[in-house]
């Protein structure tokens, strides 16, 4: 299987803090990989690093074999990345279908967005999407009026409205009800059929819940292990990390 | 903001812009037809002017209230567009002469910057290309590195001070503190300052009023101003959503310092002089309270704001010239506490509901909507109904 992501030797340094040090971590295309760590783990910024907000201080990013170093952002994400920041980011006074529409836009230069209009194969996509995100009845409402819930599952349609291959997420479940979560989390399982994810989380029962395949432990800016979640949970050094050092 | 259908969405729109084009008529027919017939020709000349203030507010609140970019130094621009058609102006002489204030500085030979201008159309599309390139320029310089936000606002500032400098030292180029007078020149062999060529001036300004607010309204409609507000609102989203927000910020903004050159000039010559003092720091300024006072991010708002300061300022500095100053200040400060949507904000999120509960019309619900009005339901609804 061909790898979606490379990532070689990274390292990443504020000021001479190293955010992230020295890291290796490659992906195949069609994975869902669950990212978790504690507080301060590198997990943002390894984030930040793959949609180009950060530049790497050594080391590189591959995307499907292509060195990602010194792209703007936003050829990054046309490049086929997607990002879902932590809290929920949509344009609050603009609709639910007009934040959908906005992404979709297939051509995304000055003067083509000025003068375009939506075509049908867009219109039919955002339908679709208003569908999946189980917000069709509410697509005419500013998504100012949406709960949290509603506007996390609106981001995650944005994204996808993308069509991009490698989705990021940043702790899709962070402030949802149990339920919320639940629906977020079979949302990004149905979307794992066709996308690779990567998804950084803090909430266990929500990781177990989506974790098929590979969990990635970060730990100081440095990968820990890799595994099953099973595997990880019993590996000493994570139980360490998380829990303080055993006791002898 | 009731729930609506598709289809009931569809004829509100088509309501409102049967109700826009009304307005617009309407206004027309006053502004160019009945005006200029009962209030007295300086009186009207005063009008004019103060519906070239407009246009420049209409290009202010576009970057100002679409998509969030607070320019102070918009005066540049509108001085651009009002020195280029006085230079043309100031040309209308014979054959081989060169405007007079050049013997007192000893100036023989017309400078190189001049020469464009004898051009009618020349000076026409350099009315509003010079200022666009201009405001594209620095748009570019500061957007693409990343500007924004009260970094943006002094920056603007600062080149406003530097084009007032320049302009005020340069004698021997445009005349320096003096200025050009536009009254006492000649167009089409007519005197500027004449009645029926003021009149014209007048009723162009009008034209141009409405081409720009419909420009303004076309720009902000649509994909592109759900962009504009989308850039306001969340830069960074825009970004990571494949968008590059520079080269959008650098297009509105020149088309917002092309607005302000037509307004220059069109100020300019309803006015009868301009000079460096049109780049002063309070003027540019002043343009920034007129969008705020009509309310931010609603055209009609710049409009009705620039008329109202403008006149409010007339009548008041005529009958009590000592406290027009305080009454401005005290203006800004109610508008930012009180009104921060400005006065169209306010009719159109309070003053307009209470009128529509005083005729016994249903509020519209602002809030999430409640059970009675919950979308499935209504959606529901609609397919039982529609079977």
């Amino acid at each position: 299987m061909s790898k979606i992501l490379e990532i070689e030797n990274l390292t990443v340094s504020f000021d001479g803090f190293k955010a992230l040090n020295n890291l290796n971590f490659s992906m195949d295309s069609g994975e869902l990989r669950v990212i978790i760590g504690p507080n301060g783990a590198g997990k943002t910024t390894f984030l930040d690093v793959i949609t180009g907000k950060v530049q790497p201080t050594t080391g590189r990013v591959l995307f499907n074999g292509k060195n990602l170093k010194n792209i703007p952002e936003y050829k990054i994400a046309r490049l086929g990345i997607g990002r879902k920041f932590q809290t929920p980011r949509v344009y609050l006074n603009l609709t639910v279908r007009e934040n959908l529409d906005l992404v979709c836009n297939q051509n995304k230069n000055v003067f083509s967005t000025l003068f375009g209009r939506a075509n049908t194969t867009e219109q039919r996509t955002v339908a679709g999407l208003l569908e999946t995100i189980g917000l069709d009845a509410k697509a005419n409402l500013l998504a100012n009026l949406l709960s949290h819930g509603e506007k996390q599952r609106l981001e995650i349609g944005m994204l996808v409205a993308q069509s991009p291959d490698l989705l990021l997420v940043d702790e899709p479940a962070a402030g949802l009800t149990d339920e919320e979560t639940e629906n977020v989390g079979a949302l990004l399982l149905s979307l794992a059929e066709s996308h690779s994810i990567i998804a950084i989380e803090h909430d266990m029962e929500f990781v177990r819940q989506i974790a098929n395949d590979q969990v990635t432990v970060l730990h100081q800016g440095s990968l820990l292990c890799e595994g099953t979640m099973s595997e990880v949970q019993q590996d000493p050094r994570v139980i360490e990390v998380y829990l303080g050092e055993a006791p002898e | 903001m009731i729930n609506e259908t598709g289809v009931q969405i569809k004829r509100r729109k088509q309501r409102n812009r049967i109700i826009e084009l009304a307005i617009i008529f309407a206004s027309i027919i006053v502004l160019a037809i009945i005006l200029p017939s009962v209030i007295p020709a300086f009186r009207l000349r005063l009008v004019g002017r103060f519906l070239s203030l407009a246009i420049v507010a209409l290009g202010l609140d576009l970057i100002w209230g679409y998509t969030g970019l607070l320019s102070l130094g918009h005066g540049v621009f509108f001085a651009l567009g009002g020195y280029a058609l006085a230079m043309h102006l100031n040309l209308q002489l014979p054959e081989g002469e060169i405007p007079s204030f050049f013997t007192l500085y000893g100036v023989k030979e017309l400078p190189w910057v001049w020469q464009p201008f004898y051009s009618f159309p020349v000076t026409v599309l350099a009315i509003f290309i010079i200022p666009g390139i201009m405001a594209g320029l620095l748009g570019y310089l500061v957007f693409r590195n990343r500007i924004k936000g009260v970094y943006f606002s002094i920056l603007t500032q600062a080149a406003l001070l530097v084009f007032y400098n320049f302009f005020n030292g340069q004698q021997e180029i445009i005349n320096g503190t003096n200025g050009l007078k536009t009254d006492t020149e000649q167009i089409f062999g007519l005197l500027v300052s004449s009645p029926s060529v003021q009149r014209t001036f007048y009723i162009l300004t009008v034209v141009l009023l409405i081409l720009i607010y419909l420009l303004c309204r076309w720009l902000t409609s649509g994909r592109f101003g759900r962009l504009l507000k989308a850039i306001r609102d969340d830069e960074t989203r825009v970004r990571f959503s494949g968008y590059d927000p520079t080269g959008y910020k650098v297009f509105v903004f020149a088309i917002s310092g092309a607005i302000a050159g037509v307004a220059g000039a069109l100020y300019t010559v309803q006015t009868g002089i301009i000079n460096p003092s049109i780049m002063q720091v309070a003027f540019s300024i002043e343009m920034v309270i007129w969008v705020a006072v009509g309310g931010r991010g609603t055209l009609i708002g710049a409009i009705i704001g620039t008329l109202l300061v403008r006149l409010a300022q007339t009548f008041l500095s005529e009958s009590f010239p000592e406290i027009w100053l305080f009454f401005q200040g005290a203006l800004f400060l109610i508008v930012v506490t009180v009104l921060p949507d400005g006065i169209v904000g306010w009719w159109r999120d309070y003053a307009w509901l209470k009128l529509r509960s005083l005729f016994g019309r249903k509020p519209s619900l602002a809030t999430y909507p409640s059970l009675a009005e919950d979308p499935e339901v209504d959606q529901e609804r609609d397919r039982l109904s529609s079977k």
